[in-house]
């Protein structure tokens, strides 16, 4: 199921290479489809039958209804793929960076200001 | 021959296009980032280009993980942005040059870069707001167009030097275009940024203006670093400098600073904008 190559390791970051791309095919597939209001609302009126139809994992199913973005990102999800679910839920990119990162969205928003800082 | 007028890097979070629909520009966050881009319009309305040859990487509205190019030339008549699903207004379609576009894809073919060609593209706001950026207020774009596509999304990407070299090729193209054409290329993205993982909001000042520098006076050296080195060093987001890199082979030799610009923060990016002159 992998490379089995030697992978570089960088502290928390998943490099989206083949082994994610294969493993969240389906998990981006869905999200590439929200590309399209029609099938947001279609995905909001029933999100079991959605996920169902896209063939998502158990694993999948359960980051997405958590909208849980690690957990999405461990599934296989690509990031800008995974943007567009989080455009239903109106969630920005420091919604987002700030679930990831365990902080509140304020201390997000301060921390992208100190990197200016320095 | 087609002439090079020069080079602009640039820039392209989307929420700029949110920044753009509600008139920010002045607004306190939004400030220092428009700021920059009158110095690059007065240069732009003297040099006077009537192609823009955009290098930019597609984040799933033309190109899904289905069919992924590593590099991809746009040779349509016009190219329509589209709903992206994250909100941001749908601009009007943008012209294209077919004559450019084929005269392209021949040279880089010929040149041994075995491009995909894209009859009908699709355009997302990395190629779409830097267009907006650098003509405002406009309801026709006044350039005519030629997308050039990188991959930056799904790995392995493109080396830097690859990116380098596509670029000479690219400018190699332009130049041998029997036309007597204004070309300006134009490169999207970056600089450091990484929107996923733990690690999600890191930032490199130090590196990305070390990086806007060389561009000028030494573009070769960002060669060095391989595209795990750039991840580390600019985040998983960052590597579309690769398209900066890319447009700054397509001006050749010697260039010289326009006009830059770099603020931290623009969502979770650091902003850049970097015009350069073909000397």
């Amino acid at each position: 199921m992998t490379t089995g190559k030697q992978k570089r390791v960088i502290p928390g970051t998943t490099i989206f290479d083949g082994d994610q791309a294969r493993k969240g095919y389906a998990l981006n597939k869905m999200c590439y489809s929200f590309n399209s209001e029609e099938n947001r609302q279609a995905f909001l009126a029933d999100r079991d039958g959605y996920c169902a139809k896209f063939g998502l994992n158990e694993q999948q199913k359960k980051a997405v209804f958590d909208l849980n973005v690690l957990d999405m990102i461990a599934a296989g999800g690509n990031a800008y793929f995974l943007a567009k679910l989080g455009g239903i839920y109106k969630l920005d990119m420091q919604d987002i960076g700030a679930q990831q990162t365990g902080m509140t969205k304020e201390a997000f928003q301060a921390k992208l200001i100190a990197a200016g800082k320095n | 021959m087609a002439r090079i007028v020069g080079g602009i890097n640039v820039t392209h979070v989307p929420y700029i296009g949110r920044a753009i629909a509600n008139n920010l520009q002045q607004d306190a966050y939004w400030k220092p980032f428009f700021d920059g881009f009158p110095p690059v319009r007065d240069w732009l309305a003297k040099v006077k280009p009537d192609v823009a040859v955009v290098v930019y990487n597609d984040h799933g509205l033309n190109f899904f993980l289905d069919k992924m190019p590593t590099f991809a030339v746009g040779a349509a008549p016009q190219y329509q942005n589209a709903d992206e699903g994250w909100g941001i207004p749908t601009l009007p379609p943008y012209t294209g040059d077919q004559d450019l576009s084929w005269h392209m894809i021949e040279s880089l073919i010929e040149d041994e870069f075995d491009i995909t060609t894209c009859q009908e593209m699709l355009v997302d706001h990395a190629f779409t707001l830097p267009l907006e950026l650098l003509w405002p207020n406009q309801k026709q774009c006044p350039v005519r167009t030629v997308p050039v596509c990188v991959n930056t999304v799904q790995f392995p990407l493109p080396t830097a030097a690859r990116c380098f070299n596509f670029g000479r090729a690219i400018g190699k193209a332009i130049e041998s275009w029997d036309s007597d054409a204004r070309v300006v290329v134009i490169g999207t993205g970056g600089l450091s940024h990484q929107l996923d993982g733990q690690r999600a909001g890191f930032i490199n000042k130090e590196f990305d203006l070390m990086f806007m520098d060389k561009l000028v006076t030494d573009p070769l050296w960002v060669t060095r670093y391989s595209v795990p080195d750039l991840v580390e060093l600019t985040g998983t987001q960052g590597v579309e400098l690769l398209n900066w890199l890319t447009t700054r082979g397509a001006l050749g030799g010697e260039v010289t600073k326009v006009h830059a610009n770099y603020h931290i923060p623009i969502s979770n990016t650091a902003s850049g904008l970097l015009a350069m002159e073909v000397v």
